[in-house]
């Protein structure tokens, strides 16, 4: 008797099943990413158990870091726009169509208002380079001189005309008045925390939110 | 497993060789790797990680009155004062005449947690039920994560009443005095 051959498995593996997995969490992935973007000012945020987390839109941050440099930006570009417009008029600025679209792809701006043309002519990769943007003026009163006063206030205003024209639509969301967040470095001493503090206060704006990292429970 | 090409060519009418049929089966092995690839790419590259937010809360300003004090009773107020080198210096009443410090302390669970946590419970039995008030008051010398770490223990205490302050020269004077006032 011939000896019983065994048949060999094929060492081949059936791809399809493990394909149609990974294609769809790709998708997955690829739907629900936005992507990270190059932080015009990246700073250092303090860690905190806080385990709310900072609203996607609607807020306006103002970042702090490098012995007292203030940047300041809103989270939606329809937002931005309409801020510009109204810091134009009250700063006497003129800008282009031009101006207004590339502010619009700012995330944060940190220059005083005369020289954010020369800002805004600039290639984006330009405009964060060391000793470009030096910070918005910040003082204690509220007078044009407190640029930052004046750019939170004219954003507030700007997010409460924009929820008021989007009053009409039906499937329209109030997603209430505009959110000022503090994101400061955790080096950053107290004094220009502060006056930015007395800034917010100024104009009432007695509720805002400092940005933190995650931290475990307990250290 | 799904075997397309298995006819061998056996049966076949007059012996004609037949072209072997091929092309049922494609070798996914490449395209998985792309797949996984991009969905490794994908996974990073998303901000998973959102920032925390911290929501403080400031008292009202009153522009006509310069006055900021508020005044709280002596046995129910401790003030925290921030210093340098993440130091904080604490006492219980006023700084005047306190009942309690003015004593150094760092932060975390052997620092500053520990009286926070002894206080919240003494507080009530001295004060006829009320409970503590925390005042926290920063120094120019202390940093963005000072304050952030002390309301965080705020938070971790569970304690209801606190505030942020403006420190008084003579405060400034015991944090000195202490050697955490250092720029």
């Amino acid at each position: 008797m011939g000896k019983a051959k065994v048949k060999r498995a094929s060492t081949s593996i059936d791809m399809t099943a493990m394909c149609d997995v990974s294609f769809l969490l790709l998708s997955f992935f690829v739907m629900t990413s936005t992507a990270k973007q190059p932080e015009a000012f990246p700073v250092d945020t303090p860690a905190s158990t806080t385990k709310d987390k900072l609203p996607d839109s609607n807020v306006g941050i103002i970042t702090i870091g490098d012995k007292g440099k203030v940047f300041f930006g809103a989270t939606d570009r329809d937002v931005r726009v309409k801020t510009l417009e109204k810091m134009s008029s009250r700063y006497g600025v003129q800008f282009s169509q031009q101006d207004y679209d590339q502010f619009a792809l700012m995330e944060n701006v940190g220059t005083p208002m005369k020289a954010i043309k020369q800002v805004l002519a600039m290639e984006p990769s330009k405009r964060l380079e060391p000793g470009v943007q030096n910070g918005i003026p910040v003082d204690s009163t509220e007078a044009l001189s407190n640029e930052l006063y004046q750019w939170v206030q004219t954003a507030r205003l700007a997010a409460a005309e924009l929820n008021k024209e989007k009053e009409s639509n039906r499937d329209f969301v109030d997603p209430g008045p505009l959110k000022i967040a503090i994101k400061a470095d955790g080096a950053e001493k107290y004094p220009s925390i502060n006056a930015v503090i007395e800034t917010l206060r100024n104009q009432k704006q007695n509720k805002f939110s400092f940005i933190t990292g995650l931290r475990a429970e307990d250290k | 497993m799904a075997e397309l090409n298995q006819d061998s060519g056996k049966g076949g009418k007059g012996g004609k060789v037949r072209s072997k049929k091929n092309g049922g089966k494609v070798d996914l092995t490449a395209m998985v790797d792309l797949a996984f690839l991009l969905i490794t790419f994908f996974m990073l590259t998303t901000s998973l990680n959102k920032p925390q937010a911290m929501d403080v809360a400031m008292p009202d300003k009153d522009k006509t009155e310069k006055k900021e004090e508020v005044l709280t009773a002596d046995n129910r107020s401790v003030t925290v004062l921030l210093g340098s080198d993440n130091k904080v210096s604490w006492y219980y009443g006023q700084i005047n005449a306190p009942i309690e410090g003015p004593t150094v302390a760092g932060f975390g669970a052997d620092g500053i947690r520990k009286v926070l946590i002894e206080k919240k419970a003494y507080v009530p039995r001295v004060s006829g039920g009320k409970d503590v008030i925390v005042i926290i008051r920063p120094s120019d010398m202390s940093t963005q994560k000072d304050l952030v770490d002390i309301l965080d223990e705020m938070k971790i205490v569970d304690i209801k009443r606190y505030m942020i302050a403006k420190i008084s020269p003579e405060e400034i004077d015991v944090l000195k005095r202490d050697n955490i006032y250092n720029d």
